[in-house]
């Protein structure tokens, strides 16, 4: 079958191109400005103190001897922040009750994890700052810690909070519980449908807590005059957000705040809650000055949103032909130390990939003595689609059906309703696994040495629309500068002047491209949820129309002519009537002084048509018997990204992406010691990959276009990280043997399971023969 | 944090006289790849830095056939690995210096402070141990050799004195069918703290077949890297068949005394120190045939 083709393919004379993206020179250059760089005259520096205990109630806090330390500026404590109501608001990705989001900000009355902060202090220097935070004497009562999910579950487990407001299959409950959210989501009828099926495969699995690991670490300054107004510079992945929540925590009117985002290190969803923000801001109101925070990358490991861990119950049944005839999910997702809703999105995504006629998915949220989890890439899915794609793996073997046949038997195509409720509109999962099928890794020979093997996984995230603005600018010479809201991660300034050099009929390189802070721009959401190409660039598409309708009128003026007679196509006005040659953009910027003066054109939405993503990874690997280390031969990933606008950024964003998953599938967790403390707080032993440590990951990009963009985009960005968990999974297991459940798949875990098998088959002796590498002959 | 008083002296009589009766409140800084993480981290209350880069002495790095290798204390790893007669005689002392950390750390991280730092999984100290390397050390009171082997007492612990330096590392010329090699084992593939490790130096017999002697020694598997003499003798006399490299790796597993960390379990560490001396020593003897 041919390869599925854009149905725009060979139309777009930008849109497709690999420009050198408009903010390269001043990264690769360590030009570019992050929040670390920022220094505003007489600035002070802020230290925080925090809870050496996982749990605990907080007896005293004195801080007279910190205040009194020649140097200190200015303390703050809980006992600084306004009341706030039992209220949730919506944030980003996630939601936060706004009592909690304070107390999270600056521990009230109970310390809930290690690394809480209690206090804060503005000095003259960070060392004064420091040691002035060290002086703080905090009495605590020390409670029991939980930490894992399935223990705090249990009845008589420590709970963090006395009452909470759960939310429990759609009800809203005061509970006395660690159970924040109950997620159910039903189709047909399971029983019977797992009574019918020729096949049954029911399994166990457990993930850890890992950390988005972004290499910038938090920083925030801010500056509040006496007036009342106030600046903050940092860096996020939403000015608007950070606005948002500072006003909310601070009790400010929104227009009393200015964010100036700094360039971003990396933020995967991590940077969406504030932490440093409101505090630099109270210091800065108590001592007059600008006020500069920094987290210490233990402090990011420990007190940072991370991701949940997991531990879930897949079921799938089957007929002999290989249909999935019912499935269920049952899953308990790490919130940390407040109320979450990151295992309902799991829920959304588990079973989404096939046509389930029977399911039922329940999917519980439960606080532990961790850090509040937050978003990271794709939220939740990895963890979900782990066990889902393991279990997959078993059923095609168990029926002999090549793996990606019994995944486009069963693959979700438009109109078909899933559990959660949606209709699906037109999606790429058959057409992704189809160029899997049909790619040169999926078609050549499956590695066949000893402890080799190759495996393979899908993956899907739903994607987000929400709100964005741009503003289109046409210089008097005809080139445009395009303003949005939304924070350049991963590319997105040469995505905006792509679209914008599209619709305006311009080059790339004519359109400059800039991230405004929240005074230059109208409201803009997260640059998340795989959400800015799609939305913001649909702001952009808008803007750039509303100046085209505005210049019509201009050239209408020149060519002395009804201004409906003026069309733009294809990169030019052109006139209905013949007898007019058609004037670019360039052509006319020049002329727009005497027609009536500047052109800007502004486009803002609420965006809800977002494409959901699917993906297919494939890794050969080899593992070594002796240690249990996986090596990836080779690895390739394939991708509906519905319209690639610049492909060099959508593969920047798989490659990140699976990394990010490699990583997570191999070595990545939190480990606890026994009183809840994080022990690995850094990279030494939270072990990412180096870049050692990935092949070349060849992607392939099939682009089935979202019809609810104007070019076809769909989100990108957080798909990939969802297969490697699976895809490794089902490599290792064809490699040695045995299927491990658990992540990571670390060398000890890998090599214990290898000894594990050889001692069942009680062959130890032969096999550590003919494992042990050969020796070479003699010479 | 207190002020720290750095200083870079450029001899060593300078550089004893500003350590003599400074106690533990001074630093050697060496490549600074241990000390000023340490420092930062507040594992190490500091009032004092001596940078000794600067002296001459530290910077020596000769090769003589007659006496062997004269390592400086401030010679960097990467500087070794470039060093032709090195990487020749020592490969297995080379490669243990190219592990630690990366490139970036390695021009700036010296063999001298991977030894004076006392880690029981310091990479390149097996292999000074198996090439029966001899430390030069200098206090007030003059010179002393301290034996690598005797170097390390515990962990962060070394047999250096309040106020003494390591000048420099001397390693005998290798006698002719001679070789080395070093593994470690870690979870990635660099930026990694050994789990475990081994290095095997052996010479052979004329017949470039049998195992003349051997020596094999294991890190991170017990408070300091250990010799095991016991694994050396299964080698000698043997023509690395199975029977003799089990008996090795037998034998290094039984010395191993690790304690279970997040790096690794007891019971993990056990079984890589019998893997990685098995295969250390199939390394160190094609190199030596190959000589
Ligand atoms: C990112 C990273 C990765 C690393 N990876 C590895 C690894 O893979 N393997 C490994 O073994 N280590 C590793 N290390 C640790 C470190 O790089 C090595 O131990 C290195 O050899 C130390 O050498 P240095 O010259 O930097 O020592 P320094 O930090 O300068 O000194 C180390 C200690 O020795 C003392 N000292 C130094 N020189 C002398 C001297 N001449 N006389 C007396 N005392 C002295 C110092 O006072 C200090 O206590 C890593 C470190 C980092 C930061």
């Amino acid at each position: 079958m041919a390869a599925f083709t854009h149905p725009n393919h060979g139309k777009y004379k930008v849109i497709g191109t690999r420009p050198i993206r408009h903010d390269g020179e001043d990264k690769v250059t360590g030009r570019a400005r992050y929040g670390a760089d920022v220094h505003q005259p007489g600035m002070l520096h802020g230290a925080v103190l925090r809870s050496p205990h996982a749990h605990g109630r907080i007896l005293s806090v004195d801080t007279s001897r910190a205040e009194a330390l020649p140097g200190v500026r200015a303390v703050a404590t809980a006992k600084d922040l306004p009341e706030l109501p039992d209220k949730v608001m919506a944030s980003g990705e996630g939601i936060e009750n706004q009592r909690y989001m304070s107390t999270r900000i600056l521990a009230g009355e109970k310390v809930l994890f290690k690394g809480h902060p209690i206090a804060t202090v503005a000095a003259d220097d960070p060392w004064i700052a420091q040691d002035a935070a060290a002086l703080i004497e905090v009495k605590y009562e020390v409670l029991e810690p939980v930490l894992d999910v399935l223990k705090a579950m249990e009845d008589g487990a420590p709970r963090l909070h006395d009452k909470i407001t759960a939310t429990l299959m759609g009800k809203k409950e005061q509970v006395d519980s660690n159970v924040c959210l109950h997620t159910r989501f039903q189709a047909g009828d399971p029983e019977a449908g797992f009574a019918e099926a020729d096949l049954v495969i029911e399994r166990e699995f457990r993930t850890k807590t890992v950390h988005q690991g972004y290499i910038e670490p938090h920083h925030a300054t801010a500056l509040a005059l006496s007036d009342g107004q106030i600046t903050i510079w940092t860096s996020t992945q939403g000015a608007f957000a950070v606005r948002e929540q500072v006003a909310t925590v601070l009790k400010k009117e929104l227009s009393k705040i200015k964010v100036i985002p700094m360039e971003i290190g990396g933020g995967f969803g991590g940077k969406i809650p504030v932490y440093l923000e409101p505090l630099a801001v109270l210091l800065s109101e108590k001592s007059g000055k600008p006020v500069k925070m920094t987290m210490s990358r233990a402090d990011i490991f420990q007190a940072t949103g991370p991701a949940s861990a997991s531990a879930s119950r897949v079921k799938f049944g089957f007929k002999k032909d290989g249909t999935i005839i019912a499935a269920t999910f049952w899953a308990a997702y790490e919130a940390g130390a407040y109320p979450n809703i990151y295992g309902m999105m799991g829920a959304m995504c588990v079973l989404a990939p096939y046509k389930i006629p029977n399911g039922q998915v329940d999917v519980y949220d439960v606080m532990t003595n961790t850090p509040k989890v937050a978003a990271y890439r794709a939220p939740s899915s990895p963890q979900a689609l782990f066990g889902v794609e393991s279990v997959m793996d078993e059923a095609s073997k168990a029926l002999g059906i090549d793996p990606i046949e019994l995944r486009l038997m069963n693959a979700a195509e438009e109109g078909e309703q899933r559990i959660d409720g949606l209709k699906w509109p037109r999606i790429g999962m058959i057409e992704t696994l189809e160029a899997a099928r049909d790619s040169a890794h999926y078609k050549s020979p499956a590695p066949s040495g000893p402890n080799q093997a190759r495996g393979l996984a899908i993956g899907f995230w739903v994607n987000a629309g929400m709100q964005s603005s741009a503003t289109v600018g046409i210089n008097m010479d005809g080139t445009a500068n395009v303003v949005t809201g939304s924070v350049d991660i991963g590319g997105s300034r040469a995505s905006m002047a792509i679209m914008a050099a599209e619709t305006l009929g311009l080059k790339a390189e004519e359109v400059r491209p800039s991230v405004g802070d929240t005074d230059s721009i109208g409201h803009t959401d997260i640059t998340a949820g795989s959400r800015t190409t799609y939305a913001t660039g649909h702001a952009v598409y808008l803007a750039s129309l509303d100046a085209i309708e505005q210049m019509k009128p201009r050239v209408a003026k020149l060519w002395d002519c009804d201004p409906a007679e003026v069309v733009f196509e294809e990169g030019a006005f052109r006139s209905t009537k013949n007898g007019q040659e058609p004037m670019t953009v360039r052509q006319l910027g020049p002329k727009l002084p005497a027609t009536g003066g500047p052109v800007q054109g502004q486009g803002s939405l609420m965006a809800t048509a977002q494409g959901s993503g699917f993906g297919l990874h494939i890794a050969d690997v080899e593992v070594d018997p002796d240690t249990g280390k996986t090596t990836i031969l080779r690895y390739t990933a394939v991708q509906d990204v519905g319209t690639a606008i610049h492909p060099a950024y959508v593969e920047g964003q798989i490659i990140g992406g699976a990394t990010q998953g490699i990583g997570w599938a191999l070595n990545e967790e939190y480990v606890h010691g026994d009183k809840g403390e994080l022990l690995n707080t850094g990279f030494l032993d939270y072990r990412m990959p180096t870049t050692l440590d990935v092949p070349v990951i060849e992607t392939i990009l099939v682009e089935v276009p979202n019809p609810g963009h104007p070019y076809g985009v769909r989100g990108v960005g957080e798909t990939p990280i969802v297969p490697p968990l699976g895809t490794m999974g089902n490599a290792i297991a064809g490699a040695i043997g045995v299927r491990i459940r658990e992540l990571p798949l670390s060398p000890p875990r890998v090599q214990a399971a290898i000894a594990a098998k050889e001692n069942a088959a009680g062959k130890t002796e032969a096999a550590r023969e003919t494992t042990a590498k050969p020796v070479p002959a003699q010479s | 944090m207190k002020p720290l008083q750095f200083s870079a002296p450029t001899s060593l009589d300078e550089a004893l006289s500003l350590l003599s009766g400074a106690g533990d409140g001074a630093g050697v800084l060496s490549g600074g790849t241990d000390l000023i993480i340490q420092y930062r981290e507040g594992h190490r209350a500091l009032g004092q830095m001596v940078d000794i880069k600067k002296i001459p002495e530290l910077n020596v790095l000769e090769f003589d056939p007659a006496s062997g290798l004269r390592l400086g204390a401030a010679v960097s790893c990467a500087v070794l690995g470039e060093f032709a007669p090195a990487r020749r005689h020592f490969p297995g002392l080379v490669e243990s210096a190219e592990l630690i950390g990366s490139t970036q750390i390695q021009s700036r991280a010296t063999v001298g402070g991977n030894l004076c730092n006392g880690s029981p999984a310091a990479d390149s100290v097996c292999s000074l141990m198996v090439l029966n390397a001899v430390c030069i050390v200098a206090g007030s009171g003059g010179k002393r050799e301290i034996p690598a082997v005797e170097f390390m007492t515990g962990p962060g612990r070394t047999a250096l004195q309040a106020g003494e330096l390591l000048l420099e590392i001397r390693v005998p010329p290798p006698p002719p069918n001679s070789s080395d090699a070093y593994l470690r084992f870690i979870p990635r593939n660099e930026m990694d703290i050994a789990v475990a490790g081994a290095a095997v130096a052996l010479t052979l017999e004329d017949d470039k077949r049998t195992v003349k002697t051997a020596s094999t020694a294991i890190c991170a598997v017990a408070p300091t890297p250990l010799m095991v003499p016991e694994a050396g003798a299964a080698l000698t006399g043997a023509q690395m068949d199975d029977a003799a490299l089990d008996a090795a790796a037998r034998a290094s597993e039984a010395a191993a005394n690790p304690i279970s960390d997040m790096r690794g379990t007891v019971e993990f560490r056990i079984h890589l120190a019998g893997v990685l001396t098995r295969r250390a020593a199939v390394i160190a003897k094609n190199r030596a045939a190959a000589n």
